[in-house]
This record gives C-alpha cells, sequence and structure tokens, in this order.
C-alpha cells in the first residue's frame, strides 16, 4: 500500500498549527495580561520570559501558511481571501507586538508606547486567530477552485465568540507560564489570573463543544453518531482531568502542573476540532485530497520534513533548555 | 471590468509596497549576520577587545533589523493566499515546496539560535555562542537561497509541466531549483546585501572618525567595510553584467525596456545613458546615447543586431520607464561604489584611510547606498517581469485573488500607515543606535540597577570588571 502522502501531510500541517497556537499562544498570552501588571519591573521580567523564544514561536505560523500554500495550495487559496479581513488585521497585531520586543528597550520616553503596541498587538492577533478559527469551522463558499463568499462572511456571532474564547485562552497559557517562569509577586499574581482565565477556558471550551455541533450537520453526525461519539465522552473527561491539574498545580505550588496542564486543554480541544473537520480541511467544501497539492510536490517536501522537523524540535528544546528556570529579575536584556 | 483592473492594480501597489519595505531588512541582516560572525571569530581567535565591543554594538542593531525582517516577513508569506490566491493555486505546487525549504531549513535555524545569540553569552558559553552565531549567519544565507530560486524560477521557468486545473506541477525538481537564472540571481543579491551591509558599516564608521569620539573601534570598523567595497563592488559589477547576458537570453524584453530599446537595431544598438522613455511614441525623447555600445556590451560585438520592442506584442510589454530609470539607478550606485572603494584603497596606500575627512563625508554620504541599490535592482527585474507573474505562462491579471478593490484598498492604506509609523520608529532608534558607540551611556535614561540592566548597551554590561567574558 503506498504511502497516503496527503493525509500525512494533514497531520504535519495540524501539527505545525498546534505547535504555533500553544507556543506563540502563550507568548501572546503575556502579552494580553500586560495590561493587568503596571509596574515596570513587572514587565520587564515578563517580556524577557518570553524574549528569547517568541521569534521561533512564530515561525511555526510561516510554517503553517507557507506550508499549506506548499501541500494545500487550493485550501490555502481558498481560505487566505475568504478570511482576508481578519488576517490582515493579525498581520498588523503581530507587526506592533513583534517590533516591541526590541523597541521597548531603546526609549524610556516612547516605553508607554510600546507597552501599549504590545499588549494591543497581541489582543488583536490573538481575537482575530480566533475568529478566523471560527470562521473556518462555519464553513468556506468554493466554487470553480476560488471563495466564493462575500467579504463579511467571517463575521458572525460564532466567529466573534471563538475569537474572545481564544483571547481567554491564550491569557490562561500566558498566565501559567508565568506562573511556571517567574518567583514572587509577580508569580503570585499570575496565579490568580491563571485561575480567572483556567475557569473562563473551561466555560469556553463547553459552550463550543454543545454550539459547534449545531453550526453543521457535518459536526452534529461526526459528535452524535456511531462510534465518534466515544470522543464525545472521552474528550471532556479529560478536559475535566487538565483542569483538575491545572487547579491542583496552582493550590500546592507545583508551578510547571498548571502550564503543563493549559497545553493539554488546548491539545485536547484541537484535537477536538480536527475530529470535527476530517476529512475535510476546508469545511463542507474540500478534503485533505482534493485540496493536495500533486503528488511531485508532496513528496519532494515530505523527504526534508521528516528529517528536517525533528532537527527543529531538537534545537528548540535546546534553545528552551538555556533558558530554563525562573527568569532572573535582576538580569537584564542585552 | 473596470473594477477587477483596479483591484488588480491595488494588489500590486500593495505587494510591492509590502516586499519593498520587507527586502530592506533582509538585504541587511544577510550581511550582518556574516559581519558578526566575522567579528565574533576574530575576537575568539585574537582576544582583542575591539572586535568583541564591536560585536556587541552591532548586535544590538542586528537585533532590531531582525526583529522588523521577521515581522514584515511573515505578512509576505501570508499575502500570496490573501491577495494572489489564483497564483498560489497554480504556482503553488512548484514555489509552495521552495518556500516551505526555506521555512524548516533557515527560518527555524535562524530563529533558534537567536535567541542564544542574543541573550545566551553567559549562559552557553563563548564557543557555543560562536556556534549560535554562525548557525544565525548561515541560516540568513540558506533562506537567501531557497527564496531566490522561488524568485527565478518565477523568471525563468524550468522543470514543470501543466496539469488539467491549469496547476504548474513540478517534474524534476533540479531544473526548477537550478533555473536558469537562478545562480546569476543569487550571486547578485548575496554580493548585494554584503555591499548594502558594507556601506552602512562603513558609513557609521566614518562618522565617528569625523566625531573622532571612538577612534579606535571606528577605525576598526571603517577599514573593514572599506576593504569590503575595494573587493566586491568590482566583483559584483562583474556579476552583474553576467545576470544582464542570462536576462537577455531568456527575458529579452526586460532588457529592452533596460536599454530603453522600443526599436530594432540591425547593425548595432546605442547606449542609452540617459533619457526619458516615452512609450506612448514608443521611443526615448532627449536620448544621450553612445552609438553601438550596447551591442558591444550585450553581444560582444559593435555591429550586433539587438531586437526591440516592436518585436514584441503591445500588451506584453513591461513599463518601460520605471524599468530604465531604476535600472539606471542601480548601475550608477554600483559604479559609485566602487569609486569609493578605489578611492578607500589609494588613501590606504598613501597611509591616510583614517585620516581623510572627504574620504569619510563621502561614506557617511554613502551609508544607505546599498538600500537605494537594492531597492532599484529588484524593481528592475520584477516590474521588468510584468506583465506575467510566471514569465510567458501566467499573467499577472490572471493570478489576482477575487478580492474586491474596496477592501485592497483599505488594506493597503493600514499597511502604509502602519509600515512608515513601525519601521520609521524603527529606523529612528536605529540611527540612534548606529549614532552610539559601545561606553557612550544613553543620555536621557537614568542608572537604576533594572534600568541600566535592561537598556545600558552590553558591552557596558560585558566589560565590567569580574563579568564572565572577560574569562573567556
Amino acid at each position: 500500500m503506498a504511502l497516503d502522502l496527503p493525509f500525512l501531510w494533514a497531520a504535519i500541517i495540524a501539527f505545525a498549527v498546534l505547535a504555533y497556537v500553544i507556543l506563540d499562544g502563550f507568548d501572546l498570552g503575556v502579552g494580553i495580561l500586560f495590561p493587568f501588571f503596571k509596574e515596570k519591573h513587572d514587565r520587564d521580567v515578563m517580556m524577557n520570559s518570553v524574549a528569547p523564544v517568541w521569534d521561533g514561536n512564530e515561525t511555526w505560523l510561516v510554517l503553517g501558511g507557507g506550508g499549506l500554500m506548499a501541500v494545500f495550495p487550493l485550501a490555502y487559496a481558498t481560505i487566505l481571501p475568504a478570511l482576508y479581513m481578519p488576517l490582515i488585521l493579525m498581520l498588523l497585531g503581530l507587526i506592533f507586538r513583534g517590533v516591541a520586543f526590541e523597541y521597548r528597550w531603546r526609549t524610556r520616553r516612547g516605553e508607554f508606547l510600546w507597552d501599549f503596541a504590545f499588549a494591543g498587538g497581541s489582543m488583536v492577533a490573538s481575537f482575530t486567530q480566533g475568529v478566523a478559527l471560527g470562521a473556518l469551522v462555519q464553513g468556506i463558499a468554493v466554487e470553480n477552485r476560488a471563495y466564493a463568499g462575500g467579504w463579511w462572511d467571517w463575521l458572525t456571532p460564532f466567529s466573534i465568540a471563538t475569537g474572545l474564547a481564544l483571547l481567554v485562552g491564550y491569557a490562561l497559557l500566558g498566565a501559567t507560564w508565568l506562573v511556571m517562569k517567574t518567583s514572587g509577586d509577580l508569580a503570585a499574581r499570575a496565579r490568580h489570573y491563571a485561575m480567572r482565565a483556567g475557569i473562563g477556558t473551561l466555560a469556553a471550551m463547553g459552550i463550543f463543544s454543545l454550539w459547534t455541533p449545531f453550526t453543521e450537520p457535518l459536526y452534529f453526525e461526526r459528535w452524535f453518531g456511531w462510534p465518534t461519539v466515544i470522543f464525545s465522552v472521552l474528550v471532556p473527561a479529560l478536559v475535566l482531568g487538565c483542569f483538575a491539574l491545572l487547579v491542583y498545580g496552582l493550590k500546592t505550588r507545583h508551578d510547571a502542573w498548571p502550564f503543563v496542564a493549559a497545553l493539554g486543554l488546548f491539545v485536547l480541544g484541537f484535537a477536538g476540532i480536527g475530529i470535527s473537520f476530517y476529512p475535510y480541511i476546508v469545511p463542507a467544501s474540500l478534503t485533505i485530497w482534493e485540496a493536495a497539492a500533486p503528488h511531485e510536490s508532496l513528496a519532494f517536501l515530505i523527504v526534508g520534513a521528516l528529517v528536517l522537523v525533528p532537527m527543529i524540535l531538537g534545537y528548540t528544546v535546546y534553545a528552551y533548555w538555556v533558558f530554563r528556570g525562573k527568569v532572573d529579575p535582576e538580569e537584564g536584556y542585552h | 471590468m473596470f473594477e477587477s483592473l483596479d483591484a488588480t492594480l491595488l494588489a500590486r501597489f500593495q505587494f510591492a509596497f509590502t516586499v519593498s519595505f520587507h527586502i530592506i531588512f533582509p538585504a541587511f541582516s544577510i550581511g550582518l549576520a556574516s559581519y558578526l560572525a566575522v567579528l565574533e571569530g576574530l575576537w575568539l581567535w585574537t582576544k582583542n577587545e575591539v572586535y568583541f565591543t564591536l560585536f556587541n554594538f552591532w548586535k544590538t542593531i542586528f537585533a532590531l533589523a531582525f526583529g522588523m525582517g521577521v515581522v514584515s516577513g511573515i505578512v509576505m508569506s501570508y499575502q500570496f493566499g490573501t491577495n494572489w490566491s489564483v497564483f498560489s493555486d497554480k504556482a503553488g505546487p512548484v514555489i509552495g515546496p521552495l518556500m516551505g525549504y526555506e521555512v524548516l531549513t533557515a527560518f527555524f535555524l535562524e530563529a533558534g539560535f537567536l535567541g542564544i545569540m542574543l541573550f545566551g553569552l553567559n549562559r552557553v558559553g563563548p564557543k557555543l555562542h560562536f556556534f549560535a552565531t554562525l548557525m544565525v549567519a548561515v541560516g540568513t544565507l540558506i533562506s537567501a537561497t531557497w527564496i531566490l530560486a522561488a524568485n527565478s524560477w518565477m523568471q525563468t521557468p524550468a522543470g514543470f509541466s501543466i496539469n488539467e486545473a491549469g496547476q504548474f506541477v513540478p517534474i524534476d525538481w533540479w531544473a526548477v531549483i537550478f533555473n536558469p537564472s537562478f545562480p546569476y540571481r543569487l550571486v547578485h543579491m548575496v554580493l548585494a546585501a554584503y555591499l548594502t551591509t558594507a556601506f552602512v558599516v562603513g558609513g557609521v564608521g566614518a562618522f565617528h572618525l569625523l566625531r573622532g569620539d571612538a577612534p579606535k573601534r571606528a577605525r576598526k570598523m571603517f577599514s573593514m567595510a572599506m576593504w569590503m567595497a575595494a573587493i566586491v563592488a568590482p566583483i559584483q559589477i562583474f556579476a552583474g553584467d553576467m545576470h544582464g547576458l542570462n536576462t537577455l537570453e531568456h527575458q529579452p524584453a526586460k532588457v529592452m525596456a533596460m536599454e530603453g530599446h522600443y526599436q530594432s537595431h540591425p547593425d548595432g544598438a546605442p547606449l542609452i545613458l540617459f533619457g526619458i522613455p516615452n512609450s506612448a511614441e514608443q521611443r526615448v525623447d532627449y536620448a544621450v546615447e553612445l552609438p553601438k555600445l550596447s551591442s558591444l556590451i550585450l553581444k560582444h560585438d559593435l555591429n550586433a543586431p539587438l531586437a526591440g520592442l516592436d518585436t514584441v506584442p503591445r500588451e506584453l510589454h513591461p513599463p518601460v520607464g520605471i524599468v530604465f530609470w531604476a535600472f539606471r539607478v542601480m548601475v550608477g550606485i554600483g559604479f559609485a561604489m566602487l569609486g569609493l572603494g578605489l578611492w578607500s584603497l589609494w588613501c590606504r596606500w598613501r597611509g591616510t584611510l583614517g585620516e581623510n575627512r572627504w574620504l569619510h563625508r563621502a561614506a557617511v554620504v554613502m551609508g544607505p547606498a546599498g538600500f537605494v541599490a537594492v531597492l532599484a535592482g529588484w524593481v528592475t527585474t520584477e516590474v521588468g517581469r510584468q506583465p506575467y507573474t510566471v514569465y510567458g505562462h501566467l499573467l499577472t491579471s490572471q493570478s489576482v485573488a477575487p478580492i474586491a478593490a474596496p477592501a485592497v484598498a483599505t488594506s493597503l492604506i493600514a499597511f502604509i500607515v502602519v509600515y512608515f509609523l513601525i519601521f520609521g520608529a524603527g529606523t529612528f532608534y536605529i540611527l540612534r543606535l548606529m549614532g552610539r558607540l559601545p561606553r557612550d551611556p544613553m543620555p536621557d535614561l537614568g542608572e537604576g540597577p533594572i534600568r541600566s540592566a535592561g537598556i545600558t548597551p552590553a558591552p557596558a554590561i560585558a566589560t565590567k570588571p569580574g563579568s564572565q567574558h572577560h574569562g573567556a
């Protein structure tokens, strides 16, 4: 039996998107939490906790986008025009918060501006990513290999709600990251926000688990039809388990556990979306196989991906390892 | 019909605007990453602290420029889909994997080791830190290789067939990557990046030599940069000439536009130095020309016939005026760079490299010249590719996404406002950093314990007695 390259590629792209969501999720979350920490010193430490890794985190977004163009060009060519406005806003948000990492250390007078750019850009990017996800879940009209909908189709109560939910979810990742990476009063306050964001994330996951199946018959069948209904029992149980770990870690001061629990919640939520979508890549319009690039393209890139992605994971882990442990509040920037 | 034309023009302008801003940063960071690797290598080898303070000085500037390159680059990776979706669907199977390899082999490498390079010296020690610096430098070069393979394929496509869905299907990846213009374009661009950086470093060195505030370090930078200028500028002119001959072979209409040759010249074409291309009348007004010289340059024969744009259907002409002028700006700067390089050699031979104030003034003026030349060069080659996206196979007008003009206009305005704001501020910060050599304290910033750790230029920290770097 020949290797099912489109399926394998869908798994790799899904992995890249998940890696992006959890990695950039926590550094976007740190930006979302910026307004809640007014002290300059706290903000310096928060920024320093993500400064060495944010760039690598964001590279997964480029892999998600560039990879999609390479292996599912038709999905790339229909999803991106459909989500034109939220994606452009996301890019602009990422610009503001990305440059803030360097700019805010270069000026004292203008520092508040770049703090604002970091927080605002992180929020806009997070919210619009959530909106884009919601719009994708709701489905994208495709005719003759092109997006066939209108310019405001992405804007619905559902997509606004997913946007807000992702904002809360990223705040949870950011808060638990700070619990893990900082100490003292900053960590104590991060625990406080982690608990609130954790409750919010759990609520959001509950709401969307109930809401999504009714937006599209495909999802209803998936979650209430046999045998996939098993997931409907399994996934919520695991979600509750992660939430329990989050609460336990926060209460007992096991500072790494809440972050692990938050990652677990995101992996489960992501798996839930994957279960809903399969076998579609553009829900209700294009399957993985319909959107796949010609075999020659998939085969050429898979060789590199199978060798290089493990290497990338290797040196990414190394880079995180170099900066392991709590951030030293006295340690400066470069 | 009329509205779709507008949307295409707006999308073109948006792509041109965002990619023009973007290319400035890689053009600088490719060269600067290599320069940083050289500086750190020299520091480790000679133990001379001058190299280490210079490394830290340029590292901070690199961090800013690289950050701007990253965020403006993410925009590019999405804009193919948002604004050029038909192109993405059709050409994605060929250029997508090339960009995929760029991400996998270069972007992750740069990003993974950048954090260590910027923040990790105390944590990993000088040897591993040098390795990280090397990886960043290698990453920028790998990145240039893949993206130029993709760009060159759009200029001189090879190794593909077209399937029933109208997609370009790769048949021979070797032919795709090593398409006819790729080697020339890669060499030309990497040399351009090195020259750009050399002139920035030289300009900054000259500025501080003129101010006389840190003569030792300023002289070191200036001398290194002028070696690069003197050596690379002539190589670049030669490489550019080779690239031009390659273009003549594969994209003759582009060369006709560069040369302003509306008419064919059966017995030796003139070299038009200056003039005003008049596409309506298909002639160059007020032309100052040297007879038969164009044939000599392009065909190495005074009397060789050269075809003009009259052999190409009007609807397939590239915009002549833009290509004609952009080409002259690039070549003019190239020769000015050569001139400065030769002048520096003369001064070096006379022993006045560190004293000749007119040389220093000229170097300051030429500091940003590389950026102008790079932009002019890209305008020449990209506008010269029109009216195609994939030369000879896919028209620009058939590549654009079905986005209505008002949506594109809105995003274009947003990009223009944000880019001028953000990159204007970044340029200001970079210029301010360049104006302060190591150990000069920031004027308007205090010395509180945290703040000083945060913003004092790293060398001030690194050269404190007892700091870890001295043990190295």
